[in-house]
């Protein structure tokens, strides 16, 4: 430990309504999930000193993972039996282990098992959280872009109340987000994409494994029965400032049928909505190169479906 | 199925408890079934704890930022860095360092097979290497070699004895389905 912060204090709530108490005071103190980024920062001696918010010892916020049913469609689903599954809900400190874990998650919701395998090694996925992946807001965030394309919605409670706001529209410039001081993300809730819908998860780093992505999509598409896209969603990790969901190239695609012609457009239409940074990982020339690649290789293999 | 009650929390008044620290708090770790009493700054990492506020010198200190894989330690029985989290949060919890595999003088078949393998050089990484096998048997009795790459993959070895590791902990895998473990 290179710390030479002195001044290092911790909260350790036991209840939920004591955590969000605790958040009113001036300044409010930093919450500590997983601790992933921010022991870094505190071993480097980075950290800013103050007081943080231990959220472990809050068993509210260690729920299990839940499936809930949803709305029985008997069209999809057929009329006996049971209901569909409609939702799953992360609490604050669901790990990437816990997810990997959850062989219905894996089923639902198969890109969180493939984003959470690719997060740091086993050390980690056994202590970081989506929580904490969502409220560092950093570019290059794994976890983020596929809860994203599912249409994730983050809980955050606050003394005050509780209010639910779409992931994708929780970021605002770097490292802006939606989330007030006094707030916490209590949860993370994912609808079960309908039935037959295709998904796409690559990260390109500079290794296979444990390092930080250069560029990341992750990608969802509902297709109608003539081919048409009914819906789809193209989520960029580390090509723009915050995780970025592409919603002009979105709306290109969308009504479409998807066709070669459907492709070029849409990446056409990628090259000029995406404006990437510039950083020690990667240059933004690569960035746009390869985000097309990948959208190519996402259509591409969606055609071939 | 029923609904789970997603979103619900309970908005009832609470107080906001006493903050610790900076200065030393009293913190009781449970270290390979033995209770540890130490007095630490709450910024203190449980790695920082184990080695210099008690003897566990097992986990080792080299990156500091949770990406070697030497301070590896089983919490719950899971594999964790003992660098990325504060000794505080480990309380309560059982703790498995390097030195609680051996039982009453006799080597665990990890270590053991480690041995026969001449699965290290300098052996900087070996608590952690034992450590991330021992938890990757138990999720995993009977892992490929792909898998045991990946369960291995945050346990860097500078010398670069990988071979001799694999080999290692695919020996142990048929040493203990053969004779299981109580
Ligand atoms: C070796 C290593 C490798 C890594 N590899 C990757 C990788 O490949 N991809 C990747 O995306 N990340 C990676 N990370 C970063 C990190 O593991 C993730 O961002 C992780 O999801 C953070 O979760 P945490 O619970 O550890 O967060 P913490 O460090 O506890 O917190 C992170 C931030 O979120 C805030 N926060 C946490 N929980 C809440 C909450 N419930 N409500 C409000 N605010 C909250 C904290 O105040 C803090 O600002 C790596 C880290 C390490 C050390």
């Amino acid at each position: 430990m290179k710390s030479s912060i002195a001044d290092f204090a911790v909260i350790s709530p036991r209840t939920l309504a004591e955590a969000l108490a605790s958040l009113r005071q001036t300044p409010p103190p930093v919450p500590l999930a997983g601790g992933t980024d921010i022991m870094v920062l505190l071993n480097a001696g980075q950290l800013e000193p103050g007081v943080y918010l231990n959220l472990y010892s809050v068993p509210e916020l260690r729920r299990p993972i839940e499936v809930s049913a949803g709305v029985r469609d008997a069209g999809t689903w057929g009329a006996g039996g049971a209901d569909p599954p409609g939702e799953v809900r992360l609490s604050a400190l669901t790990t990437y282990a816990d997810v990997r874990r959850h062989a219905e998650v894996r089923r639902l919701l198969p890109m969180l098992p493939l984003a959470a395998r690719e997060i740091g090694a086993v050390q980690i996925q056994s202590r970081a959280t989506w929580a904490g992946n969502i409220a560092n807001a950093s570019p290059a965030a794994d976890g983020v872009p596929p809860l994203m394309a599912y249409d994730a919605t983050v809980e955050l409670s606050s003394a005050a109340g509780v209010r639910q706001v779409a992931l994708s529209e929780f970021y605002s410039g770097y490292k802006q987000t939606a989330r007030r001081p006094d707030e916490l993300i209590t949860g993370i809730r994912i609808p079960v994409p309908a039935p037959g819908s295709i998904d796409y998860f690559r990260k390109v780093g500079t290794r296979k494994f444990q390092a930080i992505s250069k560029v990341l999509l992750a990608g969802l598409v509902e297709l109608g029965g003539s081919r048409e896209i009914r819906k789809i969603r193209l989520v960029f990790a580390s090509v723009m400032p915050f995780t970025y969901r592409a919603r002009k190239t979105e709306s290109v695609l969308e009504g479409r049928r998807l066709e070669p012609g459907a492709v070029s457009l849409a990446v056409e239409t990628l090259r000029t909505e995406l404006k990437p940074i510039d950083d020690i990982r990667s240059t933004a020339r690569y960035r746009l190169k390869v985000a097309c690649n990948l959208l190519e290789e996402f259509l591409g293999t969606t055609m071939g479906c | 199925m029923a609904a789970a009650g997603a979103g619900r929390v309970s908005a009832e008044a609470g107080e906001a408890p006493e903050a610790l620290g900076p200065g030393p708090v009293p913190c009781a770790l449970s270290v390979n079934g033995r209770e540890v009493r130490i007095e630490i700054e709450p910024r203190v990492t449980l790695l920082r704890a184990l080695r210099h506020y008690s003897d566990y010198t097992g986990p080792k200190e080299i990156c500091d930022r949770g990406a070697c894989g030497g301070c590896t330690v089983l919490l719950d029985g899971k594999p964790v860095a003992s660098c990325m989290m504060l000794a505080l949060d480990a309380q309560g919890r059982p703790i498995t360092t390097v030195e609680g595999l051996a039982r009453d003088g006799k080597l665990h078949p990890v270590q053991e097979a480690f041995k026969t393998c001449d699965a290290y050089q300098c052996g900087y990484c070996t608590p952690g290497m034992l450590l991330s096998t021992v938890a990757l048997l138990k999720e995993n009795p009977a892992p490929s070699l792909d898998e045991i790459k990946r369960g291995l993959e945050g346990n860097l070895c500078r010398c670069a004895a990988y071979n001799h590791i694999f080999d290692a902990v695919q020996m142990a895998a048929k040493k203990m389905s053969a004779s299981p473990a109580k």
